[in-house]
């Protein structure tokens, strides 16, 4: 029989392997699901895999998706280092989204270029400020920031729904819920004619860069992880758990803000009711897949984006439901979370 | 001629990395009242749980009463007539003793009748115990009382008791000894775990000695001295400390009427702690654990940081407010008694734990925090590890993966290494092997001799007549009139730690 027995210690080459064996495990499980669903499982796997990565603006639709979901699961890793369970991306997205309209709807036709300078930054004040609500709730109140966080995202979507609807709503827009499409002068400027990647991407990169240092070079990053791994440690080196509390807080919630303003100010150009599109929990399965690590995130953003877009496609070629891509995200976290079991432990036959 | 009560012959037991147990035999007779010694992790725990089926043995068999037996799980054991009382009390704090005894008994009893027979077992064994207190209530020692009487209640033919005197007042043990020396007189046998050399020469008949998993030797205590004894146990003689008369300084460490409500629902309230140690010399507070050392040392520390102004000064400094790491800038260092977690942190190598108290490898540390350079601080971790001889793959070495004797070689290194103008520590030596005890506690006396004010906490009495000075014993949050160590007996101290001094004070005014 198979049996499970503890290792000495973690098995380094194990967590990296795990995420390599869960795709697979994904895959293999999605290929079962294809044939199940009468469908042919090698161009059911080559939309998902392969037509994302197959053109040049293919491969900027790829960017396009990665880039939110790395800005935000960069932040969420900083949060989840820190022992904070900032659940409520997807608010601090929304609300950051709401902020940068608001900034992007002051313009008109003789305002210059610097403007996206002012919505980015209105961005990442918006998503701060509803992570803030989060951060002084628990530490004053000492409130469940799980629960706060998630719930924060439902009160988010309403004050959307609200704004485009009421005040925002765009008078030549046949009663739409939205708001009027932003001036051209405040798109995120764009890399390349015919492409939707902006300079969000170097954005994304340069947090990569930027949380690599803070995590692993900063004695604020090291006591900030201190708090998450051993509180008592934390306590005995004197380091503030109230501290860690709102930095990472803020910080997550300023980089879902900021992903949320790249998006409403670059491919969706107005403030919509679809401006949430589960990014923010997307981005929760992006930084587990990647190890909580920068470098680990890049690769799993990619994957996650290929997700998104091969689902949209699998709807469009193939005649499946959009759905798919929730399926297959809740397939590679679930796969994950088994395989990790190999990192703690090894497989044995015997009694 | 009667069999064996127990007798295990060639038990062998390995856990990944390390061999617990090697071809372990053990022979114990009706009514023997057989020591297991040996030092933490010789494989004394292993072999118990072995014998009581918590664990499963890879090889060897197990003989009981002349039949063998294979048991499965600690139900079998105890139908066999087989009882454990394990170092860590298995009891619910919110409940009463004898819903706790009664929850182990099994449903075909009613609760008063588990009352009626506690009463019975106690007044027979002398075991003075109130069925009716809720546990949290009693004191450590009573709480023991109610593991034993939980034992005694299934009739065991064997008792296996593990390191029951680690957290009993001395006056306690004394009557420990009388109760285990009324059941082994009655036939029952008795397994005794313990590494106090003293306390197996007084009770027992045979000793077993384990080293590295293996026997080292079988012998009759009372024909052996401590030195040999301790010889089969580490395999070498304990090297002795040197003491050197205190050259006393000024008063770095000054405690005045220091009154803190408990902080949590289990904790115990400080009451009027005064104290003073000086330059030069050890401070050594004794008490049974739960007595106020663990919310005495987080406001010292400044984990705490509750302390009315003005109730702890550092030199001259007042820092009853003051947090961990603005104490630890005037010279304070302090080694808690919990390693991981508290210590150091678990699942980061050794280098990184530096971090928590030391700032040597930082750079810029004004800026945001400060840069750590990464190559200086595994330089300054390996120094440590090499100085303080602590057994590590290296700096890299995750905290975890050292045992806890190292760990703590390794915590008390970054912390002397430092170089401390006050010293504070808990528990020294607590489940660190004697030979690398007597290595710190020759650090400690260094340190001393070199002007640092030291306070010791701990719970080894041994330990602090070893290293103290003066001392003080802590009892209910109250702490007892400093007692210079040539006037200090382990009778009068023993006295004191059920906090009686207050009577002995009146009787000289």
């Amino acid at each position: 029989m198979l049996r499970l027995e503890a290792r000495p210690q973690p098995s380094a080459l194990w967590s990296y392997a795990s995420p390599v064996l869960a795709l697979l495990v994904t895959v293999t499980m999605g290929v079962l699901l294809f044939t199940a669903l009468g469908k042919d499982p090698v161009s059911a796997l080559g939309v998902f895999f392969w037509e994302p990565i197959r053109s040049a603006y293919a491969l900027g639709e790829l960017a396009v998706k990665a880039t939110p979901l790395l800005l935000i699961a960069l932040g969420l890793a900083v949060c989840f280092r820190s022992n904070v369970w900032n659940i409520g991306a997807e608010g601090q997205y929304v609300l950051g989204a709401i902020a940068a309209s608001g900034v992007a709807l002051l313009a008109n036709k003789s305002t210059g270029g610097w403007i996206v300078l002012p919505i980015l930054v209105a961005g990442v004040m918006g998503g701060m400020f509803w992570a803030g609500i989060t951060a002084w709730l628990r530490d004053r109140f000492n409130a469940n920031e799980i629960l706060v966080s998630l719930m924060l995202v439902y009160v988010a979507v309403q004050v959307l729904s609200y704004l485009v609807s009421g005040p925002w709503k765009d008078p030549q827009g046949y009663n739409f819920p939205q708001s009027k499409t932003f001036d051209l002068v405040t798109r995120i400027p764009r890399l390349f004619e015919g492409s939707r990647v902006s300079i969000g991407v170097f954005l994304a990169l340069l947090g990569v860069v930027g949380t690599w240092i803070f995590l692993f070079r900063t004695r604020a990053g090291f006591a900030q992880q201190v708090g998450g791994l051993a509180p008592a440690a934390a306590r005995y080196a004197g380091f503030s758990s109230r501290r860690a509390l709102w930095v990472a807080l803020l910080v997550s919630g300023g980089t879902a803000g900021l992903a949320g303003a790249l998006e409403v100010a670059g491919p969706i150009g107005q403030l919509t009711p679809y401006v949430p599109a589960g990014y923010g929990f997307a981005a929760i399965i992006v930084a587990f897949v990647g190890r909580l690590h920068p470098v680990g995130m890049v690769l799993s953003a990619i994957l996650m984006s290929m997700f998104y877009i091969g689902g949209e496609l699998a709807q469009s070629r193939l005649g499946l439901p959009k759905s798919l891509t929730g399926v297959f995200q809740g397939l590679l976290l679930f796969s994950l979370l088994a395989c990790d079991t190999l990192v703690n432990y090894r497989l044995k036959w015997g009694k | 001629m009667t069999p064996p009560r127990l007798h295990l012959a060639g038990i062998t037991k390995s856990y990944p990395g390390v061999i617990a147990n090697s071809d372990v035999s053990l022979t114990v007779m009706p009514g023997e009242t057989h020591a297991v010694l040996g030092e933490n992790g010789a494989g004394k725990s292993t072999l118990m749980k072995i014998i009581y089926g918590a664990v499963k043995a890879d090889a060897g068999t197990m003989m009981f009463n002349g039949r063998s037996v294979h048991v499965r799980n600690p139900q079998e054991a105890r139908a066999l007539g087989i009882s454990m009382v394990f170092q860590h009390f298995s009891l619910f704090d919110t409940i009463t003793v004898a819903e706790n005894v009664w929850l182990g008994l099994g449903k075909h009893l009613s609760l008063a009748e588990v009352t009626h027979s506690i009463t019975t077992k106690a007044a027979e064994y002398g075991l003075d115990i109130d069925p009716a207190r809720p546990v949290h209530t009693l004191s450590v020692g009573e709480m023991q009382r109610v593991e034993i009487i939980r034992a005694l209640l299934t009739n065991p033919q064997l008792l296996i008791l593990d390191e029951p005197t680690s957290v009993l007042t001395p006056q306690a043990v004394e009557k420990l000894f009388v109760v285990l020396k009324k059941l082994a007189s009655e036939g029952c046998s008795i397994l005794y775990i313990s590494h106090k050399l003293h306390e197996i020469r007084e009770l027992c008949n045979v000793c077993t000695v384990l080293l590295g998993g293996k026997v080292t030797g079988v012998c009759d205590p009372a024909q052996e001295t401590n030195a040999t004894l301790s010889r089969l146990m580490i395999g070498a003689e304990l090297p002795q400390l040197i003491r050197h008369e205190p050259k006393l300084g000024a008063p770095l460490l000054r405690v005045q009427d220091l009154t803190l409500a408990r902080a949590d629902q289990f904790g115990v309230d400080l009451d009027g702690i005064t104290l003073e140690v000086r330059a030069g010399e050890v401070l050594g507070i004794a008490g049974v654990s739960g007595n106020g050392q663990r919310e005495l040392l987080y406001a010292l520390s400044g984990e705490d940081v509750r302390a009315k102004p003005g109730s702890i000064l550092i030199g001259d400094a007042d820092v009853s407010r003051l947090h961990p790491g603005g104490r630890r800038k005037l010279g304070l260092h302090f080694v808690p008694e919990e390693r991981l977690g508290r210590g150091a942190v678990p699942t980061l190598g050794l280098a990184h734990n530096l971090l928590l108290t030391r700032h040597e490898a930082i750079a810029f540390p004004h800026w945001g925090g400060g840069w750590i350079r990464v190559a200086q601080l595994e330089a300054q971790a390996s120094d440590i590890i090499k100085r303080f001889n602590v057994k590590a793959s290296g700096p890299r070495a995750v905290a975890r993966s050292l045992s806890g004797g190292n760990l703590q070689k390794f915590i008390v290194g970054r912390e002397i290494d430092a170089n401390p103008k006050l010293f504070v520590v808990s528990q020294p030596t607590w489940g660190v092997d004697v030979g690398a005890a007597a290595q710190i506690r020759a650090e400690i006396l260094e340190l001393r001799d070199a002007g640092c004010a030291v306070l010791v906490l701990s719970e080894e009495l041994e330990e602090l007549f070893e290293l103290s000075d003066r001392l003080h014993v802590i009892a209910l949050g109250r702490l007892s009139p400093s007692l210079p160590i040539g006037q200090a007996t382990v009778e009068k101290v023993g006295e004191w730690m059920s906090g009686l001094w207050d009577f002995e004070e009146a009787a000289h005014a």
